[in-house]
């Protein structure tokens, strides 16, 4: 495996994710955080910091989700549509740097992404604070910029990085089309994994039961990254939980990306 | 040539549309629904639906139960009498909205305290549904067993719509008893349980959540409960120049003219915006009615008129 290589394939596809106006949600963000505080503060109750937490670490996740299942399902398929697959293979680059690569490719644009909207998330919210009187603070239950908020951000990168993997793995073999609506549907899946695991209540001893508890363990678990919420009301979420999250993720994406390298590595583009 | 042609149409495109739209308007005026409604009624599967953003859906439910709230409470003040049925003439949303917002974030401090204190408003300046509000703080501190504020929500609850002053004292009590709660909340529910019921104690009560309130919503309402004690103060005075004056001449007046031509008072007397007091001509006591924002006024410490419907208890 070469490093060189794989940062110049990485580097390559965060290129063109610049090129596909990816920073444009950027601006998307940007508005939609600036606009809100502004707005909320019109038609609520004094909640509008806890708002502007929430709408900020959804709108990380939703802007950050549809980069990684658009862009991720166009990583392979693209290269195939516009034929330059052929060029590619027939350079001194093994298959799996490709792969590899492009995964640590989007992986970085997500990266980026997301510490561009938290930075604007926290300004937005400094702001916010700065003209709130201490008084007022002192019903808050956490401080406007509080960092423990980041361990929320921290989680999101790595859902989406699961995301990217599972895009990655079906591109590999499945059209852009249905890639991208298996990538949607597991996700969607993967926050009922619980319902999953407690159906066995429902079926009793039937052999559907299996199924249903195979199929817990074998989604991936959506909802273990979600700790939105807690940190939002200033709950605490122990490191351990972070660590044993970040390990599942992790596991996760490896064995997806070594699917997706077997598979590309076994396709024939004669 | 082509470019100028093609940004011809487009413009007398979007120029036909704004014209054709504006049109529409004025030809067939938009009907508002008369009708409220709420679509999903379990939180419950509400947050299924939400995947991992329960806690946005929770802000957007606690958005709609706040402008429910005041546009229901902004239409009986200015008069409008909502349509049977609308779901706006009895508050009948308000509810279901905050057990949603507070069901798909169950620590919504706020939707609890406020929706509590919304609740609780009496008829019409809210549903007038304490029952519901102390459901709404039990929910919450079945969630959150550390916020005494609910208890003591609940006490206020008790005392200021149901005016059950023995239970007020009781959940006070309780309030006490969770740690971290402050050190003069024994001593509430003391005061409550030796004086219950007069006007001294509910302006003690209501110095204390403002002088204590976090909230600027709380610290204003709280605020707004005082004038209205001291308009009560001053209905009283006047309700007992006005005895003095029936049994010193005979007459029984229904206007304050006859008292200030016999220089009893100096000029009309007002609330603090400017309304006029009335006299009910049965009872020949003072009185203030609509637009004023203080009516109806607190009846502490006064018999309760005759025909007074019994308030709604929440069930213990």
């Amino acid at each position: 495996m070469n490093v060189a290589t794989l940062r110049r394939i990485a580097f390559a596809v965060f290129r063109e994710s610049v090129r596909d106006r990816v920073p444009y949600s950027l601006v998307g963000f940007a508005l939609l955080v600036m606009g809100a505080s502004y707005l909320i503060g019109q038609v609520t109750a004094g909640q509008d910091v806890k708002i502007i937490k929430d709408l900020g670490l959804a709108a990380m996740s939703i802007f950050g989700l549809f980069i990684a299942v658009f862009i991720g399902i166009g990583l392979v398929s693209k290269e195939l549509e516009r034929r330059s697959i052929y060029s590619l293979i027939a350079k001194p680059v093994r298959r799996s740097e490709l792969i590899l690569g492009k995964y640590a490719g989007l992986v970085f644009t997500i990266a980026v992404n997301v510490a561009v909207m938290t930075a604007v998330w926290y300004l937005v919210l400094g702001y916010m604070s700065w003209m709130e009187t201490e008084a007022f603070k002192q019903s808050w239950e956490a401080p406007a910029t509080d960092p423990r908020m980041l361990v929320a951000v921290y989680l999101i990168v790595i859902q989406l990085m699961l995301v990217i993997a599972i895009a990655l793995f079906f591109s590999t073999f499945a059209e852009p089309l249905w890639a991208a609506v298996f990538t949607l549907a597991l996700y969607v899946a993967g926050h009922f994994s619980a319902d999953l695991k407690h159906f066995e209540v429902v079926v009793g001893d039937s052999p559907l039961r299996f199924i249903t508890t195979g199929l817990y363990y074998l989604l991936p678990n959506m909802a273990m990254f979600d700790v939105k919420n807690a940190v939002v009301h200033a709950q605490p979420v122990p490191p351990a939980y972070v660590g044993v999250a970040t390990a599942y993720g992790a596991c996760y994406i490896v064995a997806l990306v070594a699917a997706a390298v077997w598979i590309f590595g076994r396709r024939d583009f004669k | 040539m082509r470019t100028a042609l093609i940004a011809l149409i487009v413009a007398a495109g979007l120029a036909s549309a704004i014209a054709l739209q504006s049109a529409r308007d004025r030809w067939f005026p938009e009907v508002a629904s008369p009708v409220d409604e709420i679509y999903f009624t379990s939180g419950e599967a509400l947050g299924r639906m939400a995947l991992s953003y329960k806690s946005l859906l929770a802000d957007v439910y606690w958005i709609r139960a706040v402008q429910y709230f005041g546009g229901t409470r902004l239409d009986w003040k200015n008069g409008v009498v909502p349509a049977p049925g609308s779901g706006r003439s009895s508050y009948d949303l308000l509810y279901p909205l905050l057990d949603v917002a507070t069901t798909l974030d169950p620590s919504f401090n706020i939707a609890y305290r406020f929706g509590a204190t919304f609740l609780a408003e009496g008829y019409p300046n809210g549903p007038g549904r304490p029952d519901q509000a102390v459901a709404l703080l039990d929910k919450g501190f079945a969630n959150n067993p550390r916020k005494w504020q609910y208890l003591y929500d609940k006490a206020f609850v008790y005392y200021w719509a149901v005016r059950d002053y023995r239970q007020a004292a009781h959940w006070f009590a309780e309030a006490a008893k969770v740690p971290n709660s402050p050190a003069w909340m024994p001593g509430l529910a003391a005061f409550m349980m030796g004086q219950g019921g007069d006007r001294r104690s509910s302006r003690f009560l209501w110095r204390q959540l403002r002088d204590t309130a976090e909230q600027k919503y709380v610290r204003e309402n709280a605020e707004f409960h005082l004038q209205q004690l001291d308009v009560a103060d001053v209905a009283d005075r006047l309700t007992t120049l006005l005895g003095q004056y029936v049994s010193q001449t005979g007459d029984r007046p229904t206007s304050f003219e006859p008292l200030i031509r016999a220089g009893w008072l100096r000029g009309q007397p007002t609330d603090p915006d400017g309304v006029p007091f009335t006299i009910d001509p049965t009872t020949t006591r003072a009185r203030l009615d609509r637009p004023s924002k203080y009516a109806p006024l607190p009846d502490e410490g006064m018999p309760p008129p005759p025909d007074a419907a019994p308030r709604q208890a929440p069930s213990r």
